[in-house]
Formats: C-alpha cells, structure tokens, sequence
C-alpha cells in the first residue's frame, strides 16, 4: 500500500489588503505532508509561517493556487466534514479558551456541533488521554495553569476525532518543564491515534523533536524543505538555512 | 565606591490578598558587583519581582521587605521617593521585555532618547542629540540620524530592542538590569542584541542582572548565575561550572530543553519535589 499525502500544497499564495495596498505574505509555498507525518514550518516572525496554517484552516479567505487536505480540494469555504477531520490548535492558551467556560462546556460543544454521541464518556476519556484527569472538569481557565490550559486546548482539538493536527507555536508560551510535558503528549497522541501535525514554530528544537521534516521559510517564500535528519547534520543547501541553524546552536551552547 | 555595587539580603516581596497573603520572593540574598549576574527561574519563580524590588517597582499591595537593599551607600530600602527617581535611570536603570510596550509610542526614538538624558544630565538640546546619535551608532543602528527621526512602530523589534538598550546605557549607570531583554525577539536576532548588551556592559565596567527563564542562554552571557524556584534561591554557581549543578530543579531545567543535536525519544519531565519550596534559601552573596 502506498502511503497517500495527508496535505498537498500547491502554489499557494496568500495576501493581505488590495492594489497598491496589497503584500503578499506568503509566496508560491508549496510542499506536502505524508499520512501520519509530522511536518515543521519553521523560519522568523513574519516569515508566513502561521498564515501557512491559517490559509489550510480557513481562518484566511484571501489565497491562490491548490490545497487538498485528506483527499478533499479546498475552495473558498470549508464543509463540516473538513473540521471533523483537520482541527487546530493555537500558540496562546490564555487568550484560545473562553473565560466563563468550563472545560466540561468547551469540550461537550465542540463535540456537539460535530454531532458526536455518548459525550458524558467521551469527555471522561478525552480529558484522562491528555492527562488531566476528570478532577478538571468542571474547572475555569483562571483556576488551571498555562501547561493544563494548552492540555484542554488540545482535548479540544481531539474532540471531534481529527486525523490532521494544525499546532501554531503550542509551547512557545509555556516554560521549559511544561514544555516538554506538552510535547510528550503531543508525541504520545500521534502514535496512539495515527495523526498528522503540521506545526509552526520558530525553534529549531522543538521541531526537530517532534518533525521529521519541515519547510524552512523566509519573508514568505520556501527556501527548502528539508529533513530533520539534515538539520542535524548540517547537510542544507540554502545559506539562509545554514543560519538559522547557526543562531540557534549558538544560543544553546 | 567599592566592587560591590548592589548588597542584597534576606530580601522579601509579598502580596496581601483576600484569601491570604502571596509570597513571591522568600528571603533572598546576593551581590551584584562588575559581573553579569544571571537570574534564571521559571514563571513564578520571583525573578522578576527581584528585579522590580531593587529599583523599588513594587506598587502597593506589594511589599518590599529586607534587612539590607543597598545600592552603594545608598540604603534603597528607606530611600524616598525623590531620592529614587535620582537612583532610577541614572545609575540603576531597566531593559524590559518588549520594545513594543516600552517605547513611547507618540514621541520619535530621538525625542525620548534626549528626555531620558536630560532628566539627569544639565546638558543642551544639541548636545543631547550627539550623545543619542552616537549611543545608536554603537548598539549597530544602521542610518542613526534617520532612526532619531521614527516613532517606535516604523522600527522592527530587534532594533527597538537595541534602542532601548542604547537609551537606557545613555545615562551610563552602573547597573543595568534586563528583564528577559530578548525573549520577545527572534533567535537569529536574539543573539546580536545580546552581543551588543554584552559588550556595551563590559566595556563599561557595569553590573548587568540577567533575568531570564532560559537557563542555557544565561551560562552563555553571565558570570554567574542564581537559579530560583517558588521565591527561593534552589542554586547558585558560576556559569562555567553549570554543569557540575547539583540540585535536582536545575539538572531539570537543563534536561526538559529539546536539543537538535542530540535527539531523544522523550524529553524528561520535571518531578517536582515539595521539599524544594520548603529548603531554605541559598546565599548568593561574594
């Protein structure tokens, strides 16, 4: 059996404003993403990283050129179906849930509005898998930490059973310890249930732990895709590559 | 003046609230004398509270308590406030996280720049200019006299930071205490600014307080370095000997960092330990 791609991106191109106004943020990107693979957008602020994400999502209307995303080509709107299959998760979890909400009312409507049954156990199970346990329940934001804020963030996005996880920087607000917590869940949930991510983020350690591949990304255009395995090694072909590479050895150092 | 240019002790910042009081620094203490002393905790940790308490930020509910906070001569702890405002900014001065919330947003780099010279210094409109012109040129700003002229939205955040690095080292203070100065930068960019601050403080012969969450940047740019957990010195050691750390917090800290070099199945995951919080301080006093 052959291994179909999960997300397809042609060409795409997505700007802002219109005439003279208009800029383009992101320029003729276009790579793909293997069924089960994890896929690092890395590269600066305002690089067209995140509008990448947004552009698949739907959360940008103005794009060109060609996405399919689990078999379906993406026009102007997105059905139902595609939210049932590609969630997001965003890179603040103190501005991404509703303050007056439970966690209990955040998860049950999500699950909800995609017609999902038997919710009273679902979110039982939900909240135990990203390790929150059923003691959270009926918890505000205010009363959780960022690390447990970004846990429901993420239950969230797993309620309605996606097999394609949009992640916009997920740790970049947390501290180290509970960064790592996160992304040992993020990698323990991609086995358990055989997902895809795409995930955006400006450190280079954090994709090369989570990615096996990403596209490296400067003022709006692709420089190179390129493996985890060369970032390791330093086997990258564009200067621009080379460093970043360079900036974030030496900050660790 | 001696070396030792801030004396800390058994330092304590608290908050009253309604369902008790908050204790965010636990009875701290250190030194600071011509070195860059690294601050380094998670959020929560107190670090920055240690910061603020030294220029005497803490706005009431807070409470600053110590038996000693001196700058010099100059007892901080019963300092008022006219004496602080002469403290602030001319020999103590602060580098805040973000440019963008820093910076006066109505005034040009080059107007807020001679303010901030001429609250200290009698010295005239031109010759406030020069210095400022001169300060841009040495934190790496390209066309200076055309940055003197923009409000703080036309530059990006690199190079807002390195203004406020400039006008703060102005004044020429003796210490500079940066508050997680590039956490809101980007990596490639971080490093530069950090050159700058580094090399602009050693020249000087300043003391510089580092504070920051990211444990292995700071052994890059400190001396020294105090690590702290809920309010409490856990650590202190040189930044070269960072990796004979012993406490269990720091060894922790340093393993949760995923590292592109040498991968790992999973990261480790800070076990927190509640006899951390209870240990009494460490002195991070020289």
């Amino acid at each position: 059996m052959t291994v179909s791609n999960a997300i397809e991106v042609r060409d795409l191109t997505v700007w802002f404003g219109s005439g003279t106004e208009r800029s383009d943020a992101v320029k003729r990107a276009t790579f793909s993403v293997a069924e089960g693979g994890s896929f690092g957008l890395v590269g600066e602020s305002g690089s067209g990283k995140s509008t990448i994400l947004r552009a698949i999502a739907g959360l940008v209307p103005t794009w060109s050129g060609e996405m399919t995303v689990a078999g379906e080509p993406l026009g102007r709107k997105r059905s139902p179906a595609f939210y049932k299959k590609v969630q997001m998760v965003f890179q603040d979890p103190y501005g991404s849930l509703h303050p007056r909400q439970t966690v209990d009312r955040v998860l049950s409507e999500a699950m909800q509005l995609h017609g999902l049954t038997d919710i009273d156990r679902r979110i039982a199970r939900l909240l135990e898998d990203v390790g929150l346990g059923t003691g959270f329940r009926f918890r505000y934001p205010h009363q959780l930490s960022g690390g447990q804020r970004q846990r429901v963030a993420i239950a969230r996005a797993l309620a309605p059973e996606p097999k394609i996880l949009l992640l916009d920087e997920p740790t970049s607000a947390l501290d180290v310890s509970v960064q790592a917590e996160i992304l040992n869940l993020l990698a323990d949930l991609r086995r358990e249930r055989a997902l895809t991510y795409v995930m955006v983020s400006h450190d280079l350690g954090v994709v090369g732990h989570l990615c096996e591949r990403a596209a490296v990304m400067q003022q709006g255009e692709i420089v190179e895709v390129v493996t985890v395995e060369s970032l390791r090694t330093g086997a990258v072909t564009q200067d621009y590559t080379r460093h970043l590479l360079a900036s974030a050895i030496a900050s660790a150092r | 003046m001696t070396d030792r240019l801030l004396d800390v002790e058994n330092l304590r910042v608290s908050f009253d609230t309604r369902t008790g009081t908050i204790e965010a620094v636990r009875g701290i203490s250190f030194t600071l004398g011509r070195e860059r002393l690294g601050i380094v905790g998670e959020s929560g940790s107190g670090k920055s509270m240690t910061g603020r308490a030294v220029l005497k930020l803490i706005r009431p509910p807070g409470r600053v308590e110590a038996d000693r906070l001196a700058f010099g001569d100059t007892d901080i702890l019963h300092a008022s406030d006219r004496e602080m405002r002469a403290l602030r900014g001319r020999h103590i001065s602060m580098v805040m996280q973000d440019p963008k919330f820093s910076l006066n947003p109505v005034m040009t780099v080059g107007a807020q720049m001679v303010e901030a010279l001429r609250v200290h210094e009698r010295i005239s409109g031109a010759k406030a200019q020069a210095r400022a012109l001169e300060m841009l040129e040495e934190v790496a700003i390209r066309e200076p006299e055309r940055v003197l002229r923009l409000y703080p939205h036309e530059v990006s955040g690199g190079m807002g930071q390195r203004i406020m690095i400039a006008m703060m080292l102005l004044p020429q203070p003796e210490v500079l205490i940066a508050d997680e100065p590039t956490s809101a930068l980007d990596v490639s960019v971080q490093l530069q600014v950090l050159d700058i601050m580094d090399k602009l403080v050693r020249d000087r012969g300043m003391g510089l307080m580092f504070i920051s969450h990211d444990l292995n940047l700071v052994a890059k740019f400190c001396d020294r370095i105090i690590i702290m957990y809920a309010g409490r010195i856990v650590e202190t050691c040189k930044a070269s000997e960072l990796h004979k750390a012993q406490h269990p917090y720091t060894l922790g800290l340093l393993n949760a960092v995923p590292d592109l070099e040498h991968p790992r199945e999973r990261l480790d995951v800070l076990v927190r330990d509640p006899a951390w919080r209870a240990a009494p301080s460490v002195s991070a006093r020289q």
